[in-house]
């Protein structure tokens, strides 16, 4: 039972620090913000208890790979077009396009072309001499597979470029402090605080917004053009339902967009977007408006006929309007949507858990009561039990507590309402330890061993017993982290800090006082 | 003035804790054929988090819900199950089933019920995991159980004897059998927080039971000749008193999260109260002690003690 001045100081100086650390989460915002970077970390609430809206997206890798292919029979055409090699048979066949080449004496000449196609792999494949693209050739049939580790490098890519997209498209709406991360391979978490119904946000999100401004083609009609499709167009409905023959050429996509606003048109008063080209796409809107003045262009989003005006004249600003029966919302959501850009590749809601203020508001309320209650339960039984000691044991799971808070705070920890329930559950396990070394001083004291000596015994041996028991324990919540999500890795956090302070204060915390209890009375006997 | 302090168990008990295992141990084992059967017979209710589908928990802004009209506009649209749960006078838990037609058909469920409901109610919280995630969430699920049994396996593994290790894991396989009875009968959900609480009772379950094996591990070197079953039943009886004074504040605490800890946590609570309170610990004094006595925890002992009080043989 013996602490020199320096490790007695030195524990409650730590141990104060660490619960000082949850103080910061008591201040007004304003107090907070107020505060230097450094102390400047709390505790954030998790949505069961702020409320909010929980989204986990997944890209569509299937899009990615089918584009990807796609990508490369067209390139494999330019390529071998633009070389003036006679080929047959070019086909796309999952990630493999094949083609013959006519000439056998072609053959080298087009080898050597189409592996300028391929590509080393960046990020983590650099340095490495790994190619996209597996190329071979058997007689003539020259065979292109877009490699795995290809698939996997742009499905990264796309999640990284929609994470950018999904960012901006969010931050439109207005919310505090939403959190958008990837996760895994091919998904994206969007966490959003305070958000009620997520529907808006869900149809933000869920649109690849993919603009493309079209000639229709007049050649030929919807009826030819489904029974026999065309090779340079396509049929295409709009919202109504109402088909047209468009052509397949881009004249102007999305990206070539600097901005985009919801306005109400002057003349007939009906929602429209104002919309304004960067210098390229003016360009080349110009030209094409100029060569085709009085036939139809179709405005298409996401392979839909928003609308297809006759082109009365030049359009020679780079300014335009998109009318199609839009309401206040509808134009002011398509705004958005064109100045974040189109997505790289679709994302489906995979997960959705949203929860109301209301009910986060009455289970931080419901959480906190049981808190309370179940510490005021043990602390009177503890007190009942040992007495002073139990005040002592008090006091330890006070500070207990207070460094949970504190490191959950240091490390900008999530507080869920299962997490609660850990802290809760701490406050029940924490005192084990006590009891387990006041059990033993009783033992001891029993066995007939002096007031000090019963103390130090007790301590002693019944430190490797908390550090066992806890250990077990603590197995749980390391595992349970690893494999929780959400609300439940914030009970394994709470939980797992818990046993970690548990084992702190019963070897320093919970000795020091009673030790500076002894050296203070001196008693021949203890009073448990 | 002294107020005397609580004794909830008297000084120097002698329960023999072994001779009861002649009930215990056909009681448990009959209780856990039982836990298997209720499996089997009722099965888990699984929650959308591993079965997947859309949980949509609504509160009337008047005063009280009428259930049956809501339920028959819920069934007409064509949702398949559909299952409402009331409660009070103006919550209603409303659960569909997940939709066929993969992760995006899943969506569609929650925009045709709040356009079929209206603003009448209140959405408190609406959950919706697709076919993919709740596949995925079993599957943690399971390997969280199997690593944190493997884990902890492994820590008693170095910590005691293999004897020790083997029947703290006969006892916590008891445990959750029990526990998973216990929720096949009740029919709560079985969710990614079931698993949480069933982690818990697992580690609080092998907390007691090190407990236990620490003190006779260390009566098994102080006495060498006593024999085995008085050393395990002394063992038991004198951490007795702590099993039941920890056993009362970790009950206090389970009671406070389930009478006030809203209903967000209740199934949790549930589970963890029925798992600790009245399994984990008998599961540590009946069972884990007990066992001990057929692990050939005692063998070993036994021969060195021989061989130390006839030193003559050994020395050539």
């Amino acid at each position: 039972m013996h602490f020199s001045t320096t490790r007695a100081l030195a524990i409650i100086v730590f141990s104060a620090i660490v619960c000082a650390l949850a103080v910061p989460n008591l201040f007004a915002p304003a107090t907070f913000d107020a505060l230097p970077g450094a102390l400047k970390r709390k505790m954030v609430l998790g949505l069961d208890l702020q409320g909010g809206s929980h989204l986990l997206l997944q890209v569509d890798a299937d899009f990615v790979r089918k584009e990807k292919g796609e990508n490369l029979r067209d390139d494999v055409r330019r390529v071998l077009r633009d070389a003036k090699i006679g080929y047959t048979n070019l086909a796309l066949q999952g990630l493999t396009v094949s083609v013959r080449i006519r000439e056998e004496k072609d053959v080298q000449e087009a080898l050597r072309k189409l592996r300028e196609l391929s590509q080393p792999l960046a990020g983590v494949f650099s340095g490495s001499n790994i190619q996209d693209l597996e190329i071979t050739e058997t007689g003539g049939l020259i065979r292109l597979t877009i490699s795995n580790a290809g698939i996997i490098q742009r499905i990264g890519q796309s999640v990284e470029q929609s994470i950018e997209i999904v960012r901006k498209r969010v931050d439109e709406l207005g919310t505090v402090e939403p959190s958008i991360q990837r996760q895994g391979l091919d998904r994206i978490l969007v966490q959003v605080p305070g958000l009620d119904n997520p529907k808006r946000l869900i149809d933000l999100i869920g649109q690849t917004a993919k603009l493309t401004f079209r000639m229709v083609d007049l050649t030929t009609s919807v009826q030819q053009a489904q029974a026999s499709p065309p090779a340079d167009s396509e049929v295409l409905q709009s919202n109504e339902g109402q088909p047209y023959v468009i052509e397949k050429r881009v004249v102007v996509a999305g990206e070539d967009l600097i901005d985009a606003q919801p306005s109400t048109d002057q003349r007939s008063g009906e929602w429209v977007v104002n919309f304004r080209f960067n210098s390229a796409g003016a360009r080349r809107f110009a030209n094409a408006t100029r060569d085709n003045v009085g036939r139809p262009f179709a405005i298409v989003l996401d392979n839909k006929v928003i609308s297809a005006p006759n082109i009365r004249e030049p359009i020679l600003g780079g300014q335009g309007q998109i009318s199609g029966s839009f309401t206040a919302q509808t134009a002011n959501d398509l705004a958005i949507l064109l100045r974040a850009g189109a997505l790289p590749a679709p994302l489906t809601v995979i997960e959705e858990r949203t929860v109301g203020a209301g009910l986060g508001g009455d289970s931080i309320q419901a959480g906190l009561k049981a808190a309370w209650i179940g510490s005021i339960f043990v602390i009177i039984f503890m007190f009942v039990t040992y007495g002073l000691f139990g005040l002592f044991a008090n006091i330890a799971v006070a500070v207990n507590v207070g460094m949970i808070l504190g490191i959950l705070s240091l490390l900008g920890a999530t507080l869920t309402l299962p997490g609660i329930a850990g802290i809760v559950l701490t406050v029940g396990i924490a005192v084990d330890s006590n009891v387990l070394i006041y059990e033993r001083i009783r033992e001891e004291v029993r066995a007939g061993r002096s007031a000090l000596s019963a103390l130090n015994a007790g301590f002693d041996r019944a430190l490797a017993t908390i550090l066992d028991s806890n250990l077990t324990t603590f197995i749980a919540a390391v595992v349970l982290f690893y494999v929780g999500t959400g609300p439940v890795r914030g009970f394994a956090v709470t939980f797992g800090i818990g046993i970690l302070t548990t084992l702190f204060t019963a070897f320093t915390f919970t000795r020091l006082l009673v030790a500076l209890w002894y050296h203070w009375w001196r008693p021949k006997t203890l009073p448990i | 003035m002294r107020i005397p302090l609580l004794r909830l168990v008297p000084d120097d008990t002698k329960i023999d804790f072994v001779q009861f295992r002649r009930i215990s141990f056909p009681l448990s084992a009959i209780l856990s054929i039982l836990a298997v059967l209720a499996y089997f017979h009722y099965g888990l209710n699984l929650g959308i988090d591993f079965k997947g589908g859309t949980i949509i928990e609504v509160q009337s802004k008047t005063e009280k819900i009428d259930i049956a009209p809501m339920r028959a506009t819920l069934e007409k649209l064509d949702l398949g199950e559909v299952q409402l749960q009331q409660f009070g006078a103006n919550e209603v838990l409303i659960r569909i089933a997940q939709q066929p037609g993969g992760d995006a058909a899943q969506q569609a469920v929650v925009t045709k019920v709040r356009a079929a409901l209206g603003d009448a109610v209140e959405y408190r919280r609406v959950e919706v995991v697709g076919p993919r995630v709740s596949a995925e969430l079993l599957g943690y699920g399971i390997i969280g159980l199997g690593l944190a049994i493997i884990g902890i396996l492994i820590y008693l593994w170095f910590r005691f004897e293999w004897q020790f290790a083997l029947g703290a894991m006969i006892a916590n396989v008891h445990d959750i059998a029990l526990t998973i009875g216990f929720m096949a009968i009740t029919q709560i959900d079985f969710d990614l927080t079931s698993v949480a609480a069933l982690l818990t009772i697992l580690g609080y379950s092998l907390n007691d039971t090190v407990v236990i094996y620490d003190r006779i591990r260390e009566l098994l070197r102080k006495y060498k000749r006593l024999p085995m079953k008085e050393l395990l039943n002394e063992g038991v009886n004198q951490t007795l008193s702590r099993s039941v004074i920890t056993h009362i504040t970790v009950t206090l605490a389970l009671v406070a999260l389930l009478v006030w800890g809203g209903r967000a946590i209740h199934g949790f609570a549930a589970v963890m109260t029925f798992g600790v309170v009245l399994v984990g610990t008998y599961t540590s004094v009946f069972i884990a002690a007990p066992m001990l006595m057929y692990l050939g925890v005692g063998a070993h002992r036994d021969r060195e003690s021989t061989t130390e009080n006839t030193p003559a043989r050994v020395t050539p």
